[in-house]
């Protein structure tokens, strides 16, 4: 280990706490890293001095009880950070600085973390490969012959944590934000169960469906993350009443007996033989490590996009209706209040949160609600039938993250429903509520990486930490970059 | 079902998102692709499926009624795009 930039956050604020490294040492690593690597376009706002000064703080004020002691953590620009630009990559919430702090990254701050900036990400984390933000696309540290996107919506999390530019981070997930990218970067992301980390303070899109979750370089760092963000908020009417557990000390590599299914829907037409070959490796790890594997049916998957591109777009236009240009952000001028508004919104807003809000307020109005809003409703209920059943039967749920490795920048452009492919496997697990972890499994022939998930039973994120842990341990991971871009 | 020029005109009025001939053209080949994508919900029979809006599987939780006195205009205001320091300013709407 030549790098503190190179360690995981646990063997980091571990350093830390032994006195090893010092706080400002692995702000300093962190900050200069990110520094000179401003070609992947991961940060949308750095506040390293803030972090320097902050971390000569934190060695004078030494607390190793804190379970994230001196680490330095970017997040994703969906949370609100007091006195810290928070745009979620938008030109309508350009220089908006929110004067109180989101819960889940008041959790960081309170063990002991540091924040180094904020990521870039998706308007209003509206996409799948981190090209609709207003400040440009993340690069991906992986490439090939040309750039590659690093998913999204949470792009700049995942490419900063894979190009080790913070030593770990949160994102958001409502229909593969979290997972998708850490697929595409090599890195692992969960989705907590709905109700397991406050929304509260988190720029919102769908409310339904919207939840926080870590990005690491590894499972025990998620586990170890999880344990900090988690818990009940008398501000957010949707968290769950549930203790914080231990999530990192209780993680173990022993899954004996422990039931896994394979989808047999989710192996779809024309998906490459590489990510099959990958999903049997998967398979027949968790076999050699006494786990039973079961054919299972979730006859619904088919629909649950679909269903998605309904139920998120109608929520998304009625929790973006608040940008109107009076009390925040982006204003344009109109010769009345409603030109005002229009005008506001026209030139505030991207072209893919447009295309959401029109799509919702169309399924919304008068004459479609029934035939589009409430119906999606219904297979969202057939949809967590699905997994209710399944789940009778087995203790996750194993499949590929994606459909397909990281693609080119512009690939996607023309039509937005080859874009939406991209979170074929990982949005019916929001539409249920579950929890799902990505992690690395392996590169295909492009020699870039690729993700499996685990799903696992409401409030059960141990378990499919640990089944995520025992494989990667088996797998072994490395990341295999070069630093091109320095 | 499928969208036209006026549907888009008529959605983007109710979204309160102003639009132009170019805005209308590029909407409708976009929203009827996406409309047509999800129009597969069709095949599925909902006979007697009830709704599902939120996995949230527990009671409203209630707190006690406090009165709680927050004065956070100030800061509220920091963030207004309007200039005045006491309240937010908007086009003139009575005449």
């Amino acid at each position: 280990m030549s790098e503190i930039y190179q360690l995981s956050l646990f063997e980091l604020v571990n350093k830390i706490k032994s006195k090893e490294i010092s706080c400002e040492e692995a702000t300093k690593s962190y900050v200069e890293r990110s520094s000179k690597s401003k070609k992947l376009n991961c940060y949308v706002e750095e506040t390293f001095d803030i972090a320097l000064k902050k971390a000569k703080d934190l060695d004078q004020s030494f607390n190793p009880d804190k379970k994230l002691f001196g680490a330095p953590i970017a997040v994703k620009d969906l949370f609100c950070t007091n006195g810290v630009q928070t745009t979620a990559s938008s030109k309508m919430l350009k220089g908006f600085k929110p004067q109180y702090e989101s819960t889940v990254t008041e959790k960081l701050w309170n063990e002991g973390a540091n924040l180094l900036g904020k990521l870039n990400c998706d308007e209003y984390a509206m996409g799948s490969s981190n090209e609709t933000s207003y400040f440009g696309n993340v690069i991906n540290p992986y490439r090939n012959d040309e750039e590659l996107v690093p998913g999204g919506s949470s792009g700049g999390c995942s490419s900063s944590v894979a190009a080790n530019l913070t030593s770990a981070t949160v994102g958001t997930d409502t229909g593969g934000s979290i997972r998708q990218p850490a697929s595409f970067t090599g890195i692992v992301g969960l989705k907590p169960t709905y109700g397991r980390c406050s929304r509260w303070g988190i720029v919102a899109f769908a409310s339904s469906l919207d939840q926080a979750g870590p990005m690491t370089k590894d499972v025990k760092d998620s586990a170890l993350m999880m344990e900090v963000i988690s818990g009940h908020d008398e501000k957010d009417s949707t968290s769950a009443k549930k203790n914080v557990e231990p999530f990192s000390s209780k993680l173990t590599k022993d899954i004996k007996g422990l039931k896994i299914g394979i989808p047999k829907e989710y192996k779809v037409d024309g998906m490459p033989k590489e990510i099959l070959d990958l999903w049997d490796k998967g398979i027949e790890i968790s076999k050699s490590l006494g786990c039973e594997i079961k054919e299972i049916s979730l006859p619904h998957t088919k629909y649950a996009l679909p269903a998605y591109y309904i139920i998120a777009p109608a929520e998304a236009s009625s929790n973006l209706a608040r940008y109107d240009g009076v009390k925040y952000g982006f204003r344009a001028e109109g010769k009345d209040l409603i030109e005002m508004y229009e005008n506001t919104r026209a030139q505030g807003f991207g072209d893919e949160v447009k295309r959401r809000i029109l799509i919702g307020t169309y399924v919304l109005s008068s004459g479609y609600y029934d035939a589009y809003y409430l119906k999606a409703l219904k297979v969202r209920r057939l949809i967590k039938n699905d997994f209710d059943e399944a789940f009778k039967e087995v203790d996750t749920i194993l499949t590929p993250t994606t459909p397909s490795s990281a693609f080119a920048i512009g690939k996607n452009d023309d039509d937005p429903i080859s874009m939406y492919l991209n979170d074929v496997f990982t949005v019916p697990v929001n539409l249920a509520g579950l929890p799902a972890i990505s992690f690395p499994a392996g590169y295909d022939q492009k020699n870039l990486p690729l993700g499996l998930q685990l799903i696992g039973k409401s409030f059960d994120e141990q378990t499919i930490l640990n089944n995520a842990y025992a494989i990667e341990q088996n797998i072994n991971f490395k990341p295999n970059y070069k630093d091109w871009w320095i | 079902m499928s969208i036209t020029k006026d549907t888009v005109k008529k959605i983007s009025k109710l979204s309160r998102i102003a639009s132009n001939e170019k805005f209308e053209e590029n909407m409708i080949k976009d929203l009827n692709s996406i409309l047509k994508f999800v129009e597969q919900l069709n095949e599925v029979n909902i006979d007697n499926v009830e709704p599902l809006a939120s996995t949230v599987n527990q009671e409203l939780i209630k707190r006690e009624d406090e009165v709680k006195v927050v004065n956070k205009k100030k800061d509220i205001l920091i963030n207004s795009p309007s200039e005045n320091e006491d309240f937010y300013v908007v086009p003139k709407v009575i005449e």
